[in-house]
């Protein structure tokens, strides 16, 4: 059987009554060990800031396992959580402020075996939500401090132009050890600062 | 930091069908003016689903009570406005329900306002009515908010521009390809055909699919109109891994 889809529509510029949580930024609570912080802006064609968008974050824990009964390698047995870090939760949700800034606390994910061999370097897959969006923009955030793991990264590897490769990736910031910086631009008339995004 | 190591193709890419042309709206639509600066210039890169695309997340019972599904109960007073009741089945394409997922649903009071600080316009509040609903869908995919009947609204795209009555959706399935915000639509309604949101449907039946329909058998006697709308999310294949990992 198969059904036709129900089509995508925009989230419009109201989510806001209804869709943060109050620890929607919070893929582990504040102040567990090992968490970092990954935050930025997002901005408009005129690189003017979007200050009502919703970003959400996926990714795997620290061991590459997932909160998700269906990681097919058995890693993830409970919907809330299942690494060794407790409160971890794979997905946060953050809606940008009247700057247009975004911020999560998180872990950093793992490596992640990728189908028909190769490694992903760690990474979070980004869904960006807003007014004008008709349908969610697909995004990653990699780190710059993963180097050698993003040179081998399947996903970074087919992206040609390598001004719009480090669009996906996050910058840590010298002398503030665990923060990450990215900031996701919408559209960039010139072309070269636009962020990837992804079909998927 | 450990790693889980498979043998090279040990991963066998997994099968989620990406959707037909001409359901999704292009990201780009010149009349609906927002999408001017936000919308991506450059082509989407294809990104093959890994395991953190063919996983996702799974926000349940944590974040919802009972109560939430019933935006007409929640505050002092009864909200004022029609009454309704919205009721339908998550699938997903192989016809498959989606069972215990999470659905947000936000809109506007009976005049055409929202709650929310932002909404300036210039409608009455409803002090009953906050517009903001939740609930889980059960062992067989189904879904039932009660509600009131959201007003039209104007809004600035271009002159003289209304949205017709409708309510936000937001959905989680249980992978992240399956994510799907949308919004429903009302039967019959004559501002459908003249909004540039809807509109940015490029396939007329897929535009179609948005829209309710009333049900009598939803429909209480005396207390509510029922009004039934079915969502299809994008499928998934329950098994697309070729073997399990030895876990070590």
């Amino acid at each position: 059987m198969t059904l036709p889809l129900t089509p995508s529509q925009t989230v419009g510029p109201f989510l806001a009554g209804s869709l943060p949580w109050t620890d929607g930024p919070d893929v582990v609570p504040a102040g567990t060990p090992g968490a970092i912080t990954i935050g930025g802006r997002v901005l408009d064609g005129a690189g003017a800031p979007v200050t009502d968008a919703m970003l959400e974050t996926w990714q795997a824990d620290p061991d590459g396992n997932f909160a998700h009964p269906d990681d097919p390698r058995g890693g993830g047995a409970g919907r809330t959580g299942s690494s060794g870090a407790a409160g971890f939760r794979g997905f946060g949700r953050c809606v940008t402020d009247a700057a247009g800034r975004y911020r999560f606390i998180t872990l950093r994910p793992g490596r992640l075996p990728w189908p028909g061999g190769g490694t992903e370097a760690p990474h979070l897959d980004v869904s960006v939500f807003a007014r004008g969006l008709l349908d969610r923009l697909v995004t990653r955030i990699y780190f710059s401090d993963e180097q050698a793991a993003n040179v081998a990264d399947p996903v970074l590897g087919a992206i040609a132009d390598p001004d719009r490769r480090a669009t996906l990736i996050a910058v840590a910031q010298p002398g503030l050890p665990g923060e990450f910086r990215l900031d996701i631009r919408l559209q960039d008339p010139e072309g070269g600062r636009e962020t990837v995004f992804f079909d998927v | 930091m450990t790693i889980n190591p498979l043998a090279p193709g040990g991963l066998a890419p997994p099968s989620c069908p990406r959707p037909a042309p001409g359901v999704d709206p292009p990201l780009e639509v010149p009349a609906y003016r927002s999408t001017l600066l936000r919308a991506p210039k450059q082509p989407l890169v294809l990104l093959p689903h890994g395991l953190t695309e063919v996983t996702g997340p799974l926000p349940g019972g944590e974040r919802t009570v009972a109560a939430d599904a019933d935006l007409t109960t929640r505050h002092a007073g009864e909200p004022l406005g029609e009454r309704i009741i919205v009721t339908g089945r998550v699938l997903d394409t192989g016809g498959c329900p989606v069972p215990g997922a999470l659905i947000e649903i936000w809109q506007a009071n009976a005049a055409g306002r929202y709650a929310h600080g932002i909404d300036g316009r210039a409608a009455p509040l409803d002090p009953n009515f906050d517009g903001a609903g939740r609930c889980l869908t059960d062992a067989e995919g189904r879904y039932r908010f009660v509600t009131i009947k959201p007003g039209a609204y104007p809004w600035g795209n271009h002159r003289n521009a209304w949205r017709p009555a409708h309510i936000h959706f937001s959905l989680f399935g249980r992978a992240f390809t399956q994510r799907l915000a949308t919004q429903m639509y009302f039967p019959g309604d004559p501002l459908f055909a003249r909004d540039p949101i809807a509109a940015s449907v490029p396939d007329p039946k897929a535009r179609e699919r948005m829209i309710c329909r009333l049900d009598m058998s939803v429909t209480q006697p005396d207390w509510a109109l029922g009004y039934r709308w079915d969502i299809v999310l994008r499928g998934r294949e329950a098994t697309v891994f070729e073997q399990r990992e030895q876990r070590r």
